[in-house]
């Protein structure tokens, strides 16, 4: 079981009478790229949120195992303990501290994880120092892994789609993740930001060994990203597979087909 | 004639005026239903005459005193807009490194100056009372500015820092008092441990007292937010004010406390008794306002301030960074509560006795008022705040102009501080961030002072 990162077991949210998640089982290996699709309103992004303790689903498991082969069980526990074991996030529509620098935005993630620390903060002391330029350091070497160093004191609300992106993956990277979630990372952007947030995603996974679970709408970058794929669909996983085999399964198409999603269907074939 | 209307400089004179004819009105004689208007036309009999004749009807007085107004406001802004659209600015070649090349030389001389300023002002409010030697102007100064300027950096690191907005904090100034008093055994209830304390000894206890109660009330209370905490602190400082009004057992009701023992100090040979002198007393208080100044902007600038702003700005988001937003607002809370705690201990002391009109929900209003004059989360900005409109308070109370009417204070802080929502919606000296954060929430993307602020901002970290 080590080789897990997150043990989704049969899985249900419901929010009174409407059932979001039914019966989700999944599953995603250390340091894989893991995707998940499926039209709007499939429960994609419940499951993102109970996957990061924000919902806390009625039934079902969710293991979450670190590299020192601890186990925790998400369901139960608020967002900000499950980030400091290690899963980090963004989300749909970005959601940086606007008024904030990039590099501001990036520094909170970056010390986030140190206890209170109020007496120190207050008195200045030479370890409150030292945490402040080491998470100096930290923050700007994820500026440059994520090429915003140019940015780094602009004001976030006028950074670009893609740029804004960038900065929630480095803010998120900054609180030292052992799996990214990243939720819908590619809407909003250019073609030519798609591929550079594609290079970027490899990278996160190639050289920080950070694992990656994805939802994306855009077919072609998931095709190209992922290593492996469920497919939601009315909160329920119907398939599960390589890209190859996802593009050939007869459910999937039907699922994207009877949705009035059909454009996307035309790129799943 | 639309163009002529649509003038917002002509817009905003106008609103000055009405604002003071709305004061005429107010601050006229008492009500006289036979001379309804009387408040417009009557005149300040022999207190105001130009030229030792000429005796102006109130509302030329005051018609007049918007022009003055409006003309200082104007010529700040045009010197502001000048200096802004220096030549050094404009123009594209040269304009980066002109800029850097200024904003080294500004921010060097910012840093200095500002140092400066601060010794400068410490200087100044170490010479005070060798300077104003009359003691009920100094009791004012301490009771009047220092104690204000204590809570008002109080609560400027919940409403401001934390963005939690306390209708109740005049609470914890009450803890702050009522425990001195209980501490010395000044009231029914007998003093920890059966012994008369010194009230040096009720500093500490009042300030870890007040912090707790701060944490108690946080922590079921926290979980709440806008409105509906707003309204629940409200509620604590009712529950204070009526706890301590209604409770002649424990409290000594609404007849108040027995006299509380001055300050002194009794260490062997060394014997000092501060009675009712008020310079000790400004002394100590000053010191308590410098360490908290020190202790409040550090935590500002500190992880402390920077989760602070996360959680305000966006709690989703701040919690997925792994803040723990519970634990960081009330810790903002205990904050805020020590520095009330201890304004609690020096008004107790001074002024012998406490009775619980002082702590109604208008005191935590008078303190919003500061804050939110000063500007919001700015600490510079409260303090400046804070001594100019409680400085025009002492001095209103202390050598009241003959045509002032103690009841109208009110109305006219009001006043200016509807004036200067007009002029400066964030306040006289607001944070960067929080006016940042104001241009955002009025409509997308920034407005030409927020270009301003970043282009700023930029050089400025560049350097």
């Amino acid at each position: 079981m080590g080789s897990l990162i997150f043990d989704v077991q049969d899985v249900t949210l419901r929010f009174g009478g409407v059932v979001s998640l039914n019966n989700v089982t999944l599953h995603q290996n250390r340091g894989e790229i893991l995707a998940i699709i499926g039209p709007n309103g499939a429960g994609k992004t419940s499951l993102f949120n109970s996957l990061t303790g924000v919902y806390a689903p009625q039934e079902g498991t969710i293991l979450f195992t670190n590299s020192q082969d601890k186990s925790i069980s998400v369901i139960g526990k608020k967002p900000f303990r499950v980030s400091n074991a290690g899963v980090a996030r963004t989300f749909q529509a970005s959601r940086m501290f606007s008024a904030m620098t990039t590099f501001e935005n990036v520094k909170i993630g970056a010390e986030s994880h140190r206890g209170l620390g109020v007496v120190g903060a207050m008195l200045k002391g030479p370890a409150t120092r030292r945490d402040d330029r080491n998470s100096d350091q930290a923050t700007k070497e994820l500026l440059e892994f994520v090429g915003l160093t140019s940015q780094a004191n602009t004001i976030a609300a006028s950074l670009s789609y893609g740029a804004r992106r960038r900065l929630e993956i480095a803010r998120g990277l900054a609180t030292k993740p052992e799996v990214l979630l990243l939720d819908e990372p590619a809407a909003g952007t250019n073609p030519a930001e798609k591929i550079e947030l594609a290079q970027l995603i490899r990278r996160v996974r190639d050289e920080m060994g950070v694992s990656i679970l994805l939802i994306e709408h855009d077919m072609k970058l998931v095709m190209s990203l992922a290593e492996r794929l469920y497919v939601l669909n009315f909160g329920s996983v119907i398939a599960s597979g390589t890209p190859d085999e996802i593009r050939a399964n007869p459910v999937v198409i039907e699922a994207y087909l009877g949705s009035a999603d059909a454009g996307v269907a035309e790129e799943t074939k | 004639m639309k163009n002529f209307f649509g003038n917002p400089r002509l817009q905003r004179y106008g609103r000055t005026l009405l604002i003071l004819l709305l004061i005429i009105v107010m601050t006229g004689p008492e009500g006289n239903g036979s001379q309804p208007t009387s408040g417009f036309t009557g005149s300040f009999g022999n207190h105001m005459s130009f030229f030792g004749f000429f005796y102006p009807q109130r509302w030329v007085v005051f018609v007049l005193l918007a022009g003055i107004i409006y003309g200082v406001i104007s010529s700040v802004k045009l010197t502001v807009h000048w200096w802004r659209n220096r030549a050094i600015f404009r123009g594209d070649t040269y304009q980066r490194i002109s800029r850097t090349v200024v904003a080294t030389k500004r921010r060097s001389r910012l840093k200095s100056t500002r140092l400066g300023f601060y010794a400068l002002g410490l200087a100044f409010a170490l010479y005070f009372p060798h300077l104003v030697t009359d003691q009920s102007w100094q009791t004012l100064v301490v009771q009047d500015v220092l104690v204000y300027l204590l809570l008002a950096l109080g609560l400027n690191v919940v409403t401001g820092f934390a963005g939690l907005l306390d209708l109740g904090y005049v609470a914890f100034y009450a803890i702050g008092a009522y425990t001195t008093a209980w501490v010395t055994g000044s009231l029914p209830t007998p003093p920890p441990f059966g012994v008369h304390w010194n009230t040096f000894v009720a500093i500490p206890v009042a300030i870890v007292f007040a912090m707790l109660c701060g944490v108690l009330l946080g922590i079921p209370t926290l979980r709440l937010r806008g409105d509906y905490l707003a309204i629940v602190t409200l509620g604590f400082g009712e529950i204070v004010y009526l706890f301590i009004n209604n409770s002649y057992g424990i409290t000594g009701g609404s007849t108040g406390t027995n006299q509380i023992p001055f300050l002194s100090f009794h260490l062997g040979p060394i014997k000092y008794l501060w009675g009712l002198i008020p310079e000790p007393y400004y002394y100590l208080t000053l010191a308590f306002v410098v360490i908290f100044l020190i202790v409040f902007s550090s935590l500002e600038h500190s992880r402390v301030g920077r989760s602070w702003v996360a959680i305000r700005e966006d709690e989703v988001a701040a919690e997925s960074l792994g803040i723990h937003p519970l634990k960081y607002k009330v810790m903002a809370f205990a904050i805020g509560a020590a520095s009330a705690g201890f304004a609690g201990v020096v008004t107790a002391s001074q002024t012998l006795f406490v009775t619980p009109p002082t702590f109604t929900i208008s005191f935590s209003i008078n303190i919003l008022v500061l804050v939110i004059f000063g500007g919001m989360g700015s600490i510079f900005g409260v303090v400046l705040g804070g001594l100019v409109v409680q400085g025009f308070v002492a001095y209103l109370t202390h050598s009241p102009p003959s045509v002032y009417n103690a009841a109208d204070l009110y109305m006219y802080l009001g006043a200016l501080l509807v004036v200067m929502m007009i002029y400066r919606p964030a306040g006289l000296f607001p944070s960067r961030r929080r006016l940042r954060e104001l241009h955002l929430i009025e409509g997308g993307v920034a407005p030409d002072t927020l270009q301003v602020e970043i282009g700023a901002h930029r050089v400025q970290e560049d350097v």
